[in-house]
Formats: structure tokens, sequence, C-alpha cells
């Protein structure tokens, strides 16, 4: 079954993050939580999608993820990028960390 | 150059007022994302895909000393200390926070500048000629009638909300180094069979998802018309454009669906209502603004400089940067240089912020205060010495800016791609920098010749690739990157567009696609041919051969 996870854009600083098991956002995809399957994923979107969250963060969306070496990794490479940053400046984004 | 009178300063502070007070209402939640985003893009603030990204106009890419100083003073405060100059003669910094953006747009009023017209359904910031005003080829300097045009253009209340963006490009030149065919309208100047100088107008032309190369609406518009009549396109368009399908909502769409007889008569119609109206601009306000932008006190010299000569034979690098880098003035005793941003392997358009204030300190002591950004994503100081252009070369070089590469197979434009841009479907840059270092050995760029290779990430076609001698587009085939090649596509007066040439590469694949195109063009030219004009003579077939063989 397809793991999903939930991403946005953070408002204040337009930083990609993740949604959290307690609701939060975090920097760090490692952090999200995982939706097994269409009905939690849907749950899971319409909870980072509630009208009061649109003050914290901006286009939530899910995107696909596969467990890796104890660690999430987005399937498309679109995604990767945006959990590390450009790969033309490794020094920049949160690969840079 | 142009100088703001109270009015323009005005205009911007204000706007800049209003975008603080929009952002600190967004951020206390008094205004939902739904509301707040098309105020943040006439704004020129993006959401892009790791940040935000602002785009500053660059008016017709002429730029003073302490405007390009300022950029990069922006670029260390706001951002991280660099900016990406664009194919629309602008700038774009891609990290700064929403809640610092209004400080950012004060620190440009204050030298005013701006983003304004860098986004949204609006006639968009003018572009024009980087040599203008200094090209010994060039009937008369554009950037009168494109301040008159900007002037004309900002906040005009019945294009604020038109069917889609509209882009609008000036060549004084008969040699277009503007693109001009390929913008939704496109200003040529002529002379008329009277001798009258005025503009052949081009209408319709544009890339994107379904290029095409304007048509003539009419041969010959006066400069007193020209604003009149450029009025009476837009209300057609306003009025006729589709606003039905975002896709179908340029000009070029409602042209080629209508046909350009239809729309010529539909705009001279509307013209014969407007011509004598408050739009047309008597000689006396034309004089004003050519008055504007006056040519610099150049000093009478001669045209030969005996050090420059002497450095020339004495230094290769210096002859090879002169060779490629320098083009001719049509003042005597004076050069255009160009400041190549493609260092080998590097990014194409990127500057640091030190790079932006050594560039704005030389066009001080060498170019009279005076840069230009290109469309391919370089830059220029417009009027050196001769004399000088070997101190200039020599300060250039040891910043990384020495790159003598103008014109030539490494001189790649590249949109920002999947790196940066939320609409991509693959990378550029990183594609850019593999070519650019496959084919980096300068000798071999001296025997290739003039090639245009320019890279789009998505259909967008930010990267002009349908305009590219060589054009590459990325797109996305099942995950992966994939890149479809196209040829024989011009951007000059000979406007052209590339026609795919077969089946797309894998990353893997495609430099090597790019080299065997470029052996073939090497092993088939007639002596002075370009790659294009080989293309030209021998057509797709050669080409297809060495990309596909028997596949």
């Amino acid at each position: 079954m397809s793991l999903q996870v939930v991403t946005a854009n953070r408002l204040g600083d337009g930083l990609v993050v993740f949604l959290t098991a307690d609701g939060g956002w975090s920097e760090n995809i490692d952090d999200a939580r995982i939706a097994e399957g269409k009905e939690a994923a849907d749950a899971l979107l319409a909870e980072a999608s509630a009208p009061e969250l649109d003050v914290v963060i901006v286009g939530p969306y899910l995107i696909d993820v596969e467990q890796q070496d104890g660690g999430l990794v987005p399937t498309k490479y679109r995604e990767v990028l945006r959990t590390k940053g450009p790969s033309v400046r490794e020094d920049l984004g949160y690969q840079a960390v | 150059m142009y100088r703001y009178d109270d009015f323009d300063r005005q205009l911007v502070q204000e706007r800049t007022e209003q975008f603080r007070e929009q952002v600190k209402r967004r951020l206390a939640g008094d205004i939902t994302e739904e509301q707040f985003r098309p105020l943040r893009l006439m704004n020129g603030v993006y959401l892009q895909l790791h940040a935000y990204m602002l785009r500053v106009a660059i008016p017709y890419g002429t730029l003073r000393a302490d405007q390009l100083r300022e950029l990069g003073g922006i670029a260390r405060k706001y951002d991280k200390g660099y900016g990406h100059f664009t194919t629309r003669q602008n700038i774009q910094y891609n990290w700064p926070k929403l809640d610092e953006i209004p400080d950012a747009l004060l620190d440009l009023a204050n030298v005013e500048m701006h983003a304004i017209q860098t986004s949204g359904n609006c006639i968009r910031n003018t572009t024009t000629d980087q040599y203008a005003g200094a090209a010994a080829d060039e009937i008369e300097d554009p950037r009168p009638y494109c301040e008159l045009i900007r002037q004309w253009s900002t906040f005009h209340p019945e294009f604020t909300y038109l069917p889609r963006k509209f882009k609008i490009a000036v060549t004084g030149s008969p040699n277009d180094r503007a693109a001009v065919k390929v913008h939704d309208i496109g200003l040529r100047m002529h002379q008329n069979d009277a001798g009258e100088t005025g503009f052949e107008v081009i209408v319709g032309g544009g890339l994107g998802r379904t290029p095409f190369v304007g048509k003539t609406i009419r041969d010959f518009i006066g400069k007193n018309d020209l604003f009149s009549y450029l009025e009476a396109i837009l209300r057609v368009y306003n009025r006729f454009g589709r606003r039905d399908n975002k896709y179908k909502a340029r000009i070029k769409i409602l042209v080629h669906e209508e046909g350009i007889e239809k729309i010529r008569d539909l705009v001279e119609e509307e013209w014969a209502q407007i011509k004598d109206g408050s739009l047309r601009v008597g000689d006396e306000e034309i004089a004003h603004y050519i008055a504007q932008f006056t040519p610099p006190a150049f000093e009478a010299l001669s045209d030969d400089d005996a050090d420059f000569e002497v450095h020339k034979a004495a230094n290769r690098r210096f002859f090879n940067w002169v060779r490629s880098n320098v083009i001719a003035h049509k003042q005597p005793g004076y050069a255009i240089a160009n400041v190549s941003l493609k260092p080998i392997g590097g990014i194409p358009g990127d500057a640091t912020d030190t790079q932006m204030e050594l560039v704005a300190d030389l066009s001080e002591k060498y170019s009279f205060g005076d840069v230009r950004v290109t469309h391919e994503q370089n830059l220029v100081l417009p009027h050196v010495k001769k004399a000088d252009l070997f101190a200039l070369w020599t300060a250039l070089d040891a910043a990384g800016l020495g790159t003598a590469n103008l014109g030539y197979v490494t001189d790649i434009i590249s949109c920002p791609g999947l790196d940066y841009c939320a609409l991509a479907t693959a990378r550029s840059i990183p594609l850019s920098q593999r070519i650019s270092e496959r084919f980096g050995d300068l000798e071999r760029q001296h025997d290739i010749g003039e090639l245009k290779i320019k890279i789009s990430g998505c259909i967008n076609a930010c990267g002009h690739h349908h305009v590219g001698h060589i054009g590459i587009l990325g797109l996305d085939k099942r995950g992966k990157e994939f890149y479809q090649i196209t040829l024989g596509g011009d951007a000059s007066q000979d406007a052209a567009i590339g026609k795919i040439a077969g089946a797309g590469f894998s990353e893997a694949e495609v430099v090597d696609a790019i080299e065997s195109l470029v052996t073939k063009y090497i092993d088939i030219r007639e002596s002075g041919e370009r790659f294009i004009d080989t293309y030209r003579r021998v057509g797709m077939d050669p080409f297809k051969e060495v990309l596909y063989g028997d596949r």
C-alpha cells in the first residue's frame, strides 16, 4: 500500500515543511506523519487544509514516499529536491545543514 | 539615463507601503492566501519550490551603477548572497522571507527600482536591445520609446486584468538582439520611404506551449502615433482574447485563430477612434524623453588605440575575450564590453553580491555608470574606452567574470528549471553545466563558432528553447527527467521556431546527443557557415541520422 505524507511551504519564510504526528510542521521529512492508503491520506490532507492553518502554511498537498534506510524518501525527484535544496547549490537548502 | 520624477517616486513609495500593509495583514491572518496571492504577484513575489522568490524589474535592461550595487546589497541582506538574471532582463532572488520583502522593496525604491510589472496579467516590463545607445548598427536609441511604453503601461487601469500576461520588446537596430518577433508585440525601428523613423509593429509572437513567430500588423507607424496604436491593439486583445482557457489566452492564439487580417481590421477600426486623442505624443514630448537618454560625454578619440593593440598581442586570454565579448561601438575609440555570466561549468545568469558590486564599481570607472542586462543572461558595460578594456578585463577576470564565450556554445540560456521552479518538469541548470564543461575548450568553441543553445525546464519555455539553434526542453517521463531536442530555432531578425528532432533523451544520453549534432555540423559545414546556416542548407535529416541512426 502506498505511503503518503503532507507537505507545504511555511507562510513566513516559504520553506518546505511536513505535517507531523502532533499536528505541527517540521522541516525534516522524517518527522512527517505517514498515511497508509487513500482514506488515511484524505484525512491527513483534510487536517492540513483546515482554514486556521492558512496563517501557518501555504498550499498543502500529498506526496508519495518510501521507507529507505530508516528514513522517508519521496518517490518523485521534484519532491526529493524539495527535501534537500537545489542540486546545483549543495551549500544551500536543508542539504547544507 | 532616465531619472524618476516626483510622480514616479511617489507611485513606487506608495506601492511599497501598500504592500507592507498587505503582508502584515496576511501574516496576522486578516486575509487568506487566496486573497493575498494576486496581491503578492503584482509585487513580483512568487512562491517557488524551496521558498519565496522576488523578481525585480529592470526596465529595458538598463541599470545605473548605484542600482546594480543595491541589487548586490539586497542579495546579501535579504537573500543568500546571489541573484539570478533572467531572460526578461530582470533579476530574481530565490530565498527572501515574506516579512522582509517590504524592506527589500523599500531599499529598491530608494534607488528608483521596484517589482512592478514582473508578474500578473498586465503589460510586463518592456525589453530591448542591450546595446541600445551604443550599437554601431542602431538607427536610434530605442529606450526613450521603451520609457514611454513603461509610463503608458504602468498601472494602466484598462489593462491591469488582461486575459493573460503581455510582453512588448523593441529593437532600434536591424540586427534584432531583443527577439522582438517572439513577443506579444515586437517593435522594429526602421525608416519609411519618406525618410521618417518609425516602427514596424509585429504581433502575436511568443514561445511557451504554442510557439509562434509574430506577424506584421503594420509595416510602419510613426513615433507620434505609436502609443495610440499600441492602445488599440491592447483594447482588441482585452476584448477578444480568450479568458475561458489559460492556455489559449495569449494574443498569439487570438491572432492565430482569427487571422492577422481580421485582427488588423479590428485594430485599425479601434485606432481610428483614438488616434487623434490624448495618446498622440507630440514631437516636443518625444524630444523630452530622447533628452533623458542623451549619450554620455564621450571624448573625441581615434578609433585605434596603440596600448589596446599591444595588450591584445601580448596576452592571449585578453585577445580571446576581445574577440568574442567586445562589440563595435558607434563612437570612435569606444567599445561595448560584454560581461559573461556563463563561466565554464557555472550557473547561467547567476551573480554573487560582490560580483554585482564589482561590476557597479567598474561601470563607474569605465562606462559612465551604465550597465545593461541581456535577455541571454549576461551583463554589458556599454561605453568603454578601448584604452580601458585591458584594465577592465583584468578586474573582471580576477572575479570570475572574464569568460570569453559570448555567442559560443557555452553561452547557454537556461531557465532555473526544477532546481528552483515550482512549474518545472526537469532540471535545466545541471544540463547547461555539463554541456558547458563538455565544450569548455576555447579553441574548440572558436572552431564551432556561433551556436545558441537554449534550455527550458518545462513547456512554458522561459529558457527560449524554441528559438535556440539547438533547443532543449526538459520533461518528466514517468518520474524521470528526459530531454527533447529541437533544431533550427532562431531569435534574431530571421526568427524561426525550432523543429523537434525526434524522441527525447535521458539525462545520461543528452550531452552525447548534443555533441553528435555539433560533430555532424563540423563535418558537413561549408566555409563560413554557422550551425544554423548549415541546418538551413541541409535540413533536419542529416542531424536526425546522427541522433537516431536506424532507430
